[in-house]
This record gives structure tokens, C-alpha cells and sequence, in this order.
């Protein structure tokens, strides 16, 4: 048996933990380790922690504030934002990630994925691809840390990565960032369709068949949020939550893959 | 003044959170060192050998830090407890097909490539999987059921005798995901990454053991 893993995906601005909406307004939610401490109470699968302003502030990842995450995790957790170097992400995973997220310095440096990919083995290089919609309804690939159209096509970026090395694609929805609108699944079955690496779908979900509906495409084996795990009812009280096994359980499909 | 656990540090990866799981469950009480000194090793009242990486280059660092004779005597002549987690488990077998090179031998048995049968079946085998009981072991007393555990992988071992496997579980197949033989224990998974099931576990190893 081999079933989905369900992610929270924690996002640092400064020090704090943040929710934000479509990449651009960030409301703050609370503190970071925290989080990672109730997480681990709650048994989450995997965390997922990203520092949303280290690449456009050309900056390295704020290595204490990790550092004191990962002592709190006890289950696997990734870490991205402004990991441009195989330096800096060698410091990440000695300070105790099982994963590296490379967004904006696969777009600038696409040969780092590779050397990371080399150095440290596929299975822990994580691309996130971010994907935004034009104002005509096409998907293109947006740069986070320029926070502009690459110009890039979706299907080919993502085979390019997968290329390169990426033993796992995040896929980001842009345009649906924090709204809990659910997952584009066009977007997610055409992207699955066309690669062969895992993927983890991310962002938007807002209710459990959200995640559901997701798991169901071949090849979907993350699915991961953030305003999610944070926001209870309509009126979006902060109130950290993750479903129990019984019910992560009773969402998921069983064996995926067949195995 | 209690004999310390020692975490063996011989270059094969990231072994902060193994140490912050042990200084956890030792509730603060229990002294935990970080060491690849074979004076450290010899007086250690329990062992751990974490590592992620290739075999050959692992069985190549336990030789320069002169380990290997320091391990046996321990575990072998004394009785130590050890606990080895994912490549360290790997390394208690008697080869790899990983390097091709010899292993420590603390059990009959061999690592090999994982024999892929699914076609979709991707590798490393990465992620949460449920892992089932053979026999009766103090290391999984009380352990929350069903149990799962976190797996990064792309090798698993093979035993000779079906008395040293604690668990299997299944990926394309039925796989050993942990062995134990008196002193010795060895999980395929990382109880440090599995939150409630690895504290467990190695609560059990600490007391246990």
C-alpha cells in the first residue's frame, strides 16, 4: 500500500508565517516553528516550508530560522527560497531537509538543477513550476522572484526539468494561490500527462475533496496547501488543523500506482 | 554517570535530526554524543550508524575512520545494541550490489537493486509506506497499528533466514523494511522522519535495548 501524502506548505516572510494570494498580498498568520511544532502533533506527512522573499531580495535562506524548524520536524520537510548554490543547499540539508525546492535559480540557472541533481541524488531536488494565466486564458510559466511571464510554455518547462534532473515537480497555480477555489485539474492532468517524474500539486485546495479529485490523476503524489491547513470556516479564523489518518485515509485512493 | 548512545558520524549525510529524535525520547536525561572516534565508539553503552549515500563510499569511510574492527567487537563480541537506519541497516548485510563491495556481515543476507515489476513502478522509493510485523520484538512494543513509516530508497536488503526480518512491507513486492537479531536492529525507513511511529520505535530501542 502506498498512498498520497498530504502537505502543508508553510510560507516565511521576515520571520513570520504567511498566507498569500495569488503570489502577491501576504497576510501574517503566526510563527513559524510553531506551526511546525503542531504539525508534527498532528502527524502530517510532510512539510513543506518556502521563503517567499529570499530570491527577489537576492538573499540566502535565513539559516537560523530553518535550522530551529528542522529541530521540530519530525517527519520530512523541504525547504525553498534563494537556494542558488550546491553550497547553500548542501547547509540546508545538513541543517536537516530531506528536500530542496529550486524555483526561481532553476529559470536563471538551469544547469544548477543538474548539478544539484548530481550531487545530492534526484530524489531530493524538488522544481517548483509556477503557472500563471495570461489575461487571454493561457498558461504560461511565471518567474517568482521577477514575478513576470517567463514566456516559457508550461508542458516544456516542465519536461525541461525534469530533464535537467528534478526527481519531483511542485506545481503551482499561480492565479489560484490562496483563494481555496480547489486544483486546476486541466492543468494538472495536461502537466502529468506529458511528464514522468512524481508531481506535488499545490495551492488553492480549500476543501477535502479538493485533494481528492487531485489524487485520482496518475502521477499526482503530493498535494499540498497552505491557506488549508490554516484557515477554519468562512470567515478564515487562523486555527492550525490537519485531518487525521482515518480521514486522509478515506480520501485518498488506495495503492496508487497500482503497486 | 550513564555510558553515552553514540551517533556515528562517518560522512554519509545529514545526521542532525537522527540526534534530535535521540535527545527527545532520552527526555533530556540521556547522554547522546556525535562521534566517528573509535575510543568514543568502544565505550558506548548503544549504538546508531545512520548514513544515506552509496555503499561502496560508506564501507570506504568506516575504513578510514577505522571503524570497522572497532564495530565488530562491539556489536559482535560485547553485544552491543545498534540500531542502523536506511544505508546503515544496509551496511549490516554481507554485500551490495551498490559498489559491489563487502558489507559488515551482522547478518546473512545481501543488498540488492530493487527489482522493478510494476512498470510505473518509480525509484528511489520515496514516501510514507505501512510496514507489517513477522515476530515479536522489544523494538515494536506499543507501536501504534497499522504503522507506517518514511522511505527514501533505491535499495533494499535480502535475508538468508527469515527469523532476522521484523517487517516487510511492499513496494511492486514484498520487501524487508526492518531485521532484527538479538542486539541488532536495522530499518530500512527513517524513524527520525516519522513523527509518532519513529519516536516510538526508538523509545523502544532506547528502553529496550
Amino acid at each position: 500500500m502506498y498512498r498520497n501524502r498530504l502537505i502543508p506548505c508553510l510560507l516565511l516572510r521576515k520571520s513570520g508565517l504567511v498566507i498569500t494570494h495569488k503570489f502577491q498580498s501576504a497576510s501574517y498568520v503566526g510563527d513559524p516553528i510553531n506551526a511546525v511544532k503542531i504539525f508534527n502533533e498532528k502527524g502530517a506527512d510532510e512539510l513543506a516550508i518556502l521563503d517567499i522573499d529570499a530570491s527577489r531580495e537576492r538573499r540566502e535562506p535565513n539559516y537560523e530560522l530553518f535550522a530551529k524548524c528542522a529541530v521540530e520536524a519530525f517527519m520530512p520537510l523541504s525547504y525553498g527560497g534563494g537556494l542558488i548554490s550546491v553550497q547553500a543547499v548542501r547547509r540546508i540539508f545538513n541543517l536537516g531537509a530531506e528536500k530542496v525546492i529550486i524555483g526561481a535559480a532553476a529559470l536563471d540557472n538551469p544547469s544548477l538543477v543538474s548539478e544539484l541533481s548530481e550531487e545530492f541524488g534526484k530524489q531530493s531536488i524538488v522544481v517548483s513550476v509556477n503557472i500563471n494565466r495570461s489575461w487571454f486564458g493561457g498558461y504560461y510559466v511565471y518567474h517568482p522572484g521577477k514575478r513576470k511571464n517567463t514566456r516559457l510554455n508550461p508542458i516544456h518547462w516542465a519536461q525541461e526539468v525534469q530533464r535537467l534532473g528534478a526527481g519531483e515537480i511542485l506545481l503551482n497555480a499561480v492565479f489560484l494561490d490562496g483563494t481555496m477555489k480547489g486544483f486546476d485539474l486541466t492543468l494538472l492532468k495536461t502537466i502529468a500527462a506529458n511528464t514522468s517524474v512524481p508531481i506535488i500539486a499545490c495551492g488553492s485546495a480549500g476543501k477535502l475533496e479538493d485533494f481528492t479529485n487531485a489524487a485520482h490523476i496518475n502521477r499526482i503524489q503530493g498535494l499540498a496547501a497552505g491557506a488549508f491547513f490554516v484557515y477554519q470556516g468562512p470567515h478564515r479564523a487562523v486555527l492550525i488543523n490537519y485531518p487525521d489518518e482515518i480521514t486522509i485515509n478515506s480520501i485518498f485512493p488506495e495503492d496508487i500506482n497500482g503497486i | 554517570m550513564y555510558k553515552p548512545i553514540v551517533v556515528i558520524d562517518y560522512g554519509m549525510g545529514n545526521i542532525g535530526s537522527v540526534v534530535n529524535i535521540f535527545k527527545k525520547m532520552g527526555r533530556g536525561s540521556l547522554p547522546i554524543t556525535v562521534s566517528s572516534n573509535p575510543k568514543d565508539i568502544a565505550l558506548a553503552s548503544k549504538l546508531v550508524l545512520p548514513g544515506v549515500g552509496h555503499f561502496g563510499r560508506a564501507m570506504e569511510n568506516l575504513m578510514k575512520f577505522d571503524l570497522k574492527s572497532v564495530l565488530f567487537s562491539k556489536v559482535v563480541t560485547e553485544s552491543t545494541p545498534i540500531l542502523g537506519i536506511c544505508l546503515g541497516m544496509q551496511l549490516f548485510s554481507q554485500g551490495s550490489e551498490e559498489g559491489g563491495s563487502e558489507g559488515l556481515g551482522f547478518f546473512s543476507g545481501r543488498t540488492i537493486y530493487f527489482q522493478k515489476t510494476a512498470a510505473e513502478l518509480s525509484l528511489p522509493h520515496m514516501g510514507w509506506n505501512w510496514v507489517f510485523p513477522q515476530k515479536e520484538d522489544a523494538a515494536i512494543v506499543n507501536l501504534p497499528l497499522p504503522s507506517r513509516f518514511y522511505f527514501v530508497h533505491s535499495y533494499h536488503v535480502k535475508c538468508d533466514n527469515a527469523s532476522d526480518i521484523l517487517f516487510m512491507s511492499k513496494y511492486g513486492y514484498d520487501f524487508p523494511a526492518a531485521i532484527s537479531k538479538q542486539n541488532i536492529l536495522g530499518v530500512q525507513f527513517h524513524p527520525e522522519k516519522s513523527h509518532k511511529f519513529g519516536m516510538k520505535l526508538i523509545q523502544n530501542f532506547i528502553e529496550n535495548y
